[in-house]
């Protein structure tokens, strides 16, 4: 197995000039028309020429739903799993192969409804992944049942009377497992859906990304407040690390602290200085906790980075040890280990 | 050693011991240590340990009752024994939960001491039966243990409950002067296992002093007893249990095929020590990853399996009942895994700590849809080794998931084992597909001979393709629904598999090769089985025996085998699950003798079940 880590293989010619187009498989894409997971197709095959890695060195795996096709239209290595468990074998394939770059590619119920348990004890492991949840708030592929991040009193076919769940909030979910990044953008949002990509692949450890995607079909609007041009710039608010948090058509408005609680101030009334400033580097979690749980209508929703803090990455740590013992108790010898403990002669 | 007079020794061929006490009284480390001394000596062992699920029950209740037999002998020994001739009781409860298996006649040493009122009552005593002639059929010994361990202790000035923890030892040391065992090699562990807690180690050295200096002094034994070394062939061994054979054998499977070990586990009993035995070999390269569940622990070790690593997961029934899907997803993206099963008895939770052979349908036939996969399984304690290494070979060389199926007697049992030679080890090469200049790679090419489909890893220039539960075209692997394509990848990765009997070896029978019978076995009944059969040969009877270490393919000569023999008995620790599997494949009426009790079959059960048979054909 080639264990070298991928950045060695940079300054390679081919990797130099890949385009967008090396990237697109030649199976035809066969999402709904006016999918949201178009979009996201086509940023990840516009940012990944620009991370300078070998095409053989990208693995994209999923797990079930409409998302999870995800990697048979892309030309890398490829591996579509199991409802929920996309996490679990990522994790496996890292910690064997760290010099691979391992995308998981999940939905709202892949990962927070089925493979929920995956999902957090993946955040807490910190292995060196990056995970892409588009989030549409519905089941699209079993045709339109409420989700775990379906609004309460959601109206699907399987909740007529509307749905008696709290929906789950998938970055506050990610941030209390202790996820070292975390971050929201938009399907629509093409720059900063590419600028997200491009931060998840930098970042050491485990990378979160949500993705607001709109599902035309069954539940089209569902992020229309925030994609819609006329209410977009007062509903969300751009993260920008060590930048007070202000947002509004003419940055007119932020937001300030009042005791524990945030509040939307018009910037003509208040000091600048005295606005809350985001600051993705914070160990302690509390300021992007909270963060994550602006919604409308009394607070904007935020999209961005929420969190990211440098620590030691699982498949390193577990190489470590290895590397530990290796040096301590030397190279194991099959032999000595078969003859290991008390052993007697007969003759 | 002794300053008194040498009392007389008298030899024995063979000896069965039971310690029996409260999960807390340490009777599973003496029974240990009394098998790996007992081991040194060069006899033949065969341990059973059996405990309660419960980390500490009661104390002196019935459930809280822990035991651990083993049966040495100069001779050849198969099993545990079926009923021992010496039973150790240190509390009422265990007498009264053990008294039943004593051989008549047979010796009981108890701790008097132990049977106070209040113990007595606990385990549902009317009257003292150490004093009520109740036991008068056996050869009763009483020994105040705790009482003199104290005594032995009293210099020490340890408190009170430390020092009485020491009785164990004490009946440790009085049981190794009576069958003539030297107690160094227990010191000497004693010495590195509490080095670091010196005034514990003293205690307990002194505690099994105190008992081999009382049982040598005490009127209460006049003779010892000693068991000569068996003839045993010829090698270097050691003491194995089934757990510790399987991890050897998955690090030495991983040094074979020079493809480093990923195991993948979800605690659980009887399974867990494997999972603690590999976490010790990092020297090894050995990557052990504690999953959050069961289906994690299998999905992580597809995804290792997919990075070119041999993959391996380890768990029991319940957790197999979890993993199904996944192993699903094995058989169809065509990785090698190997799903280790330390079988226990069921349903649901069942008793954890007891020995079944139940799941061999759920390792056969257990998945949804048409999902064939290999199924190996261990017959005693050491053959986990060589099976687990069976394991991986064909998983790795035919592409698909393998149940190597052990279960709580293989993998808490010990016996010795011969230490094989490295060049004795199968080798077995992995080759990886690399890029085929130009040419469009196919994931589901086909190997001729195997059927295998090239182990490609990511990583490898030019190989980049994808795979997934959805059914695959064949050849190119893309996602397919074609009704005739389905039809011929459900059949392909059936031929897969029956095409590994052309790479196992023929079923061997032991005995006549044709007969009025034959029992035939698979897994942990081996022991039991092979005594039985040779006892009734013996006798003179057209008996001989096969064991099945391959369930799925069957050995391609089985038929043949059952066709040779006038009647054929299966015993299992099932309803008659491999039964089940000969009769519809071979049509073959085989009898069953099943067993479903949570502890393995006697000796004397087979030989019954024999003899039924036979007498009966001569009626007929």
């Amino acid at each position: 197995m080639n264990e070298s880590n991928g950045d060695k293989e940079r300054g390679q010619t081919e990797v130099l000039s890949l385009t967008r187009k090396d990237f697109a498989s030649d199976q035809e894409v066969r999402w709904c028309p006016g999918c949201g997971d178009y979009s996201i197709l086509a940023q990840v095959q516009k940012v990944l020429p620009t991370f300078h890695l070998p095409r053989e060195k990208y693995v994209f795996i999923s797990g079930i739903g409409c998302s999870s096709r995800f990697p048979y239209y892309m030309k890398t290595y490829g591996f579509h799993t199991i409802h929920g468990r996309a996490p679990a074998v990522a994790s496996g394939l890292k910690c064997v192969r760290p010099d691979l770059s391992v995308w998981v590619i999940t939905g709202d119920g892949d990962a927070l409804s089925i493979g929920g348990n995956h999902f957090i004890h993946l955040m807490r492991r910190n292995i060196d992944l990056n995970v892409l949840l588009f989030n549409n708030r519905i089941y699209g592929l079993t045709k339109g049942q409420y989700s775990p991040t379906s609004e309460l009193g959601k109206k699907t076919k399987s909740t007529p009377m509307g749905s008696l769940e709290q929906p789950l909030n998938p970055v506050a979910v990610a941030l209390a497992a202790g996820a070292t990044f975390v971050a929201r953008t938009i399907d629509t949002e093409i720059k900063h859906l590419q600028q997200m990509l491009e931060r998840a692949q930098q970042h050491k450890g485990t990378s979160f990304v949500e993705i607001y995607q709109n599902c035309p079909v069954f539940n089209d609007g569902a992020w229309e407040s925030l994609t819609d041009k006329a209410t977009r710039s007062d509903h969300v608010l751009t993260l920008e690390h060590g930048k007070p948090l202000v947002f509004g058509k003419e940055n007119e408005k932020g937001i300030r602290l009042h005791g524990l609680r945030p509040e939307v101030v018009a910037l003509d009334a208040v000091a600048k200085d005295d606005l809350l400033s985001h600051d993705e580097k914070l160990d302690d979690t509390t300021l992007a906790y909270m963060l994550s749980r602006f919604d409308m209508p009394q607070l904007p929703v935020p999209i961005g980075v929420f969190r990211a803090v440098e620590k030691p990455t699982y498949e390193n740590l577990m190489q470590r040890q290895i590397d530990v013992a290796i040096e301590t108790q030397g190279e194991g010898d099959l032999e000595a280990l078969l003859h290991e403990g008390d052993t007697w002669v007969v003759q | 050693m002794s300053e008194t007079v040498e009392k007389p020794i008298e030899e024995l061929e063979s000896v069965i011991i039971r310690f029996a006490g409260d999960s807390g009284d340490g009777m599973q480390l003496t029974g240990t240590q009394f098998t790996n001394t007992t081991a040194l000596l060069g006899n033949d062992i065969s341990t059973f340990p059996d405990f309660p699920a419960e980390i500490r029950a009661p104390a002196g209740t019935l459930p809280g009752v822990s035991g651990f037999q083993l049966n040495f002998g100069s001779r050849r020994i198969l099993t545990p024994g079926d009923s021992p001739d010496v039973l150790v009781a240190m509390n009422p409860a265990a007498l009264k939960v053990n008294l039943r298996d004593l051989a008549r006649g047979g010796t009981l040493i108890a701790n008097e001491d132990a049977f106070t009122a209040q113990n007595l009552k606990k385990a549902g005593y009317a009257s003292n039966p150490l004093e009520d002639g109740s036991l008068n059929g056996y050869q009763l010994i009483k020994v105040p243990v705790t009482f003199l361990t104290m005594q032995g202790l009293k210099e020490l000035g340890l408190p009170k409950s430390t020092a009485e923890r020491c009785k164990n030892f004490f009946a440790l040391g009085l049981l190794c002067w009576l069958y003539d065992r030297p107690i160094e090699p227990t010191l000497r562990w004693i010495e590195e296992r509490f080095g670091k807690l010196p005034e514990i180690a003293e205690a307990n050295s002194t505690a099994i002093k105190a008992g081999y200096y009382f049982a040598e002094t005490t009127e209460l034994f006049p003779k010892h007893y000693q068991v000569k070394k068996a003839p045993i062939e010829p090698g270097k061994y050691r003491k194995i249990t089934g757990n510790e054979a399987a991890a050897l054998g998955f690090v030495a499977a991983s040094r074979l095929a020079k493809t480093p070990l990923f195991y993948g586990s979800y605690p659980i009993t009887p399974a867990s020590d494997i999972l603690h035995e590999l976490a010790r070999f990092k020297n090894y390269g050995v990557k052990t990853f504690q999953a959050e569940d069961e289906i994690a622990a299998v999905t992580a070790v597809i995804g290792a399996a997919y990075g070119g690593a041999l993959a391996v997961t380890g768990t029991s029934g319940p957790g197999v009942a979890l993993k199904s899907e996944a192993i699903g997803l094995a058989v169809m993206v065509e990785l090698p895994i190997v799903i280790a099963n330390v079988q226990r008895a069921g349903p649901s939770t069942g008793m954890p700590t007891k020995t079944e052979q139940a799941d061999l349908f759920q390792a056969v036939l257990g998945r949804n849809s048409e999902s064939p996969v290999a199924v190996v399984a261990p017959a005693t304690p050491a053959d986990c080794f060589a099976m687990a290494i069976e394991a991986c070979r064909i998983a790795t060389k035919y592409m698909l998931p393998v149940f190597f199926l052990s279960d709580g007697f293989l993998a808490n049992g010990a016996e010795p084992w011969k230490i094989p030679a490295l060049s004795e080890l199968p080798s077995f090469a992995i080759r990886h597909a690399s890029a085929n200049g130009g040419e469009t790679f196919q994931p589901y090419s086909r190997d001729e001979e195997t059927l295998a489909r090239p182990w490609a890893l990511p990583g490898t220039p030019g190989l980049e393709h994808r795979i997934g539960g959805i059914e695959k075209a064949n050849l190119s692997g893309n996602v397919s629904y074609d009704p005739d394509n389905h039809a011929a990848m459900v059949k392909l990765r059936a031929e897969k598999v029956e095409r590994i009997a052309n790479d196992i070896p023929l079923l061997q029978v032991k005995g006549q090769p044709e007969g009025d019978l034959l029992v035939l076995g698979w897994g942990s009944t081996y022991g039991p089985i092979t005594a039985a059969v040779e006892q009734a040969q013996h006798e003179g009877l057209k008996v001989s025996s096969a064991h099945l270490r391959y369930l799925s393919p069957f050995p391609r000569n089985l038929g043949e085998v059952l066709g040779r023999f006038d009647r054929v008995l299966l015993p299992e620790m099932n309803m008659g699950q491999c039964r089940m599997l000969i009769r519809a494949r071979y049509l073959k009426d085989v009898v069953g003798l099943n067993k479903v009790k949570g502890r393995p079959f006697m000796i004397s059960e087979i030989l019954a079940k024999i003899h039924e048979l036979l007498e009966k054909g001569e009626r007929a």
